[in-house]
């Protein structure tokens, strides 16, 4: 399909030393070029393991089967050098803490800049225009860039963050719950602006949460994990309001909702279970 | 309605140093005078973001922290002027409930112990009578008799919230304070703890005093709420009144902010 910017087939995740341990199982997922991809699940469902695949940034321990075709290539067969030049240009990911992934001791423009040099040479006076310019995109103000991580707030952060990730315009972001830790206010802003750099830079994203309440604000389609399988996908609409995999169902009304007019009802897991065969 | 606890005009500041070589000293308001009144049975939420201000204002009622002007009222007496034995037994009315219950179980003690503490530190009846009690409001809250003889790091997470609850229920409080106790949790773990709280609340007439960041689960579970930033209190009543109809921009803001609500915010 030319509109599927990342295929997934048959992935599967496996300790080295334990590979009948399937902790992702047979996985197999399209994304839409241009479109918002959402794998909501709980934890332990196996949906983080699935964005680092992507990213090939799996711990040395685990291995994995099958096959990731980014643009018509296997990101699998590729050597490490090749991975790490697609990794951060075509490829860019953001993660739930920002502090652990910025360095302390280096102000955000050194980092931003940093980001852009590992895969494009540019003279200085260049350098520091796209810096500027990236700042500006993700609303932070251009005199922060002499900042140091911890001077700043934690949507600012995740702001800084996004700038590194688009620094190098990638045709797919991978956003592992950034905003699980944020603010509710921040969270709306951060969403917000992931939406505006979608639509203006065309990109592709896969975005890894928990809360269907960001699914609903974030996704055009959305893949629902347990337990290392996908067991229901398609589009946001489709999935939220007709839900049919039992799972689904059960894991929706778990949901609090806005309104509070629904009950809440935990998951009856041996009922769940002869609903799954 | 009955009043349990009158908090009024509470203000707490802390001092905090910036620079290592300048020594700027700036000052947090954290409660900037606070007025909180708490009726019997109901389920009473703070909501607001990090650094608002909520957790302080809970530590403050049970005197973990010390308050720098105002004064808290429980069953006629006054929190921050009594000390000794009869601010034991106050405490004893009202417990607490935490957001990581594994940061509050102590890991070398299996769970009897746990659970044998309050009982043991109150002087309540004979060890016959506390394994008894112990029993049946570990089974109450949906764990086994086995269960008593496991550390802390054997369960999962909502099984180390059960035995939270247990533990603040075991002597039979007036008033549970319960400072973010579902937001380590999945959803469906959090639906379970959820559901179990509102039925401890009816069986026992419990009073709870509910700090989240999560309006959804305000809206699920508290009578009234109490809205903070900055430690002020920006906005309080019904939750169905704040929610259908609020007054400060402010909480406009939070209610648009709630995930799945990007039209309203558009």
């Amino acid at each position: 399909m030319k509109n599927n910017i990342l295929e997934i087939n048959n992935l599967k995740v496996f300790p080295n030393l334990k590979s009948r341990l399937k902790l992702v199982k047979n996985i197999s997922l399209r994304l839409k070029k241009g479109k918002t991809t959402c794998i909501v699940g709980e934890s332990g469902s196996g949906k983080s393991l699935t964005a680092l695949s992507v990213m090939q940034l799996l711990s040395s321990q685990l291995s994995m089967s099958g096959s990731i075709v980014f643009e018509g290539i296997n990101l699998l067969t590729l050597s490490k050098e090749e991975i790490r030049k697609r990794r951060g240009k075509d490829i860019a990911m953001i993660f739930q803490e920002p502090m652990t992934s910025l360095n302390p001791v280096l102000t955000i423009g050194y980092q931003i800049q940093e980001a852009i040099s590992v895969h494009e040479s540019l003279n200085k006076v260049k350098l520091n225009n796209r810096v500027l310019k990236l700042l500006k995109t993700v609303g932070i103000p251009v005199d922060r860039i002499n900042s140091y991580p911890d001077e700043l707030s934690g949507g600012q952060r995740q702001r800084v963050m996004i700038a590194m990730a688009i620094s190098c315009s990638p045709k797919l972001l991978i956003a592992d719950e950034p905003t699980t830790a944020l603010d509710v206010t921040v969270q709306a802003q951060i969403l917000d602006l992931l939406n505006d750099l979608k639509l203006k830079f065309e990109m592709t994203m896969l975005f890894i949460t928990h809360d269907f309440g960001v699914v609903e604000d974030i996704a055009d389609d959305v893949a629902v994990m347990f337990q290392g399988e996908i067991v229901e996908q398609g589009s946001v609409a489709n999935v939220l309001k007709k839900p049919q995999h039992p799972y689904t169902r059960a894991l929706l009304d778990c949901v609090p909702d806005a309104y509070g007019k629904k009950d809440l009802k935990p998951i009856d897991y041996a009922v769940l279970k002869e609903l799954m065969g | 309605m009955e009043i349990l606890l009158e908090a009024k005009n509470l203000s707490k500041k802390y001092v905090k140093t910036t620079g290592f070589f300048t020594r700027t000293k700036t000052v947090i308001k954290a409660l900037d005078n606070v007025s909180v009144s708490i009726k019997k049975g109901i389920t009473l939420a703070v909501v607001g973001e990090s650094g608002s201000g909520k957790s302080t204002l809970a530590k403050s009622l049970i005197r973990l922290i010390d308050i720098d002007k105002g004064s808290i009222i429980f069953r006629n007496k006054n929190m921050r002027t009594i000390n000794g034995d009869t601010l034991k037994s106050i405490r004893k009315n009202i417990q607490m409930i935490f957001q990581d219950p594994y940061a509050s179980l102590n890991p070398r003690m299996k769970i009897l112990k746990i659970m044998e503490e309050p009982l043991k530190v109150h002087k309540l009846g004979d060890s016959k009578y506390q394994y008894s009690k112990i029993l049946s409001m570990i089974k109450r809250v949906g764990l086994v008799e086995a269960d008593l003889l496991k550390y802390p790091h054997q369960f999962s997470g909502g099984q180390r919230q059960r035995i939270g609850i247990a533990r603040a229920l075991i002597l039979e409080p007036e008033l549970v304070i319960c400072d973010e106790p579902v937001s380590a949790l999945d959803v469906s773990v959090q639906a379970q703890i959820i559901k179990l709280l509102k039925s401890l609340q009816k069986e026992f007439g419990l009073t709870f005093l509910f700090i989240t960041h999560d309006l959804r689960i305000v809206r699920h579970i508290a009578n009234e709420v109490i809205v903070m930033k900055d430690g002020k209190l920006i906005e309080q009543g019904k939750t169905d009144i704040i929610f259908n109809n609020p007054k400060t921009n402010y909480t406009k803001e939070l209610l648009a902010s709630i995930p799945g609500n990007l039209s309203k915010r558009k």
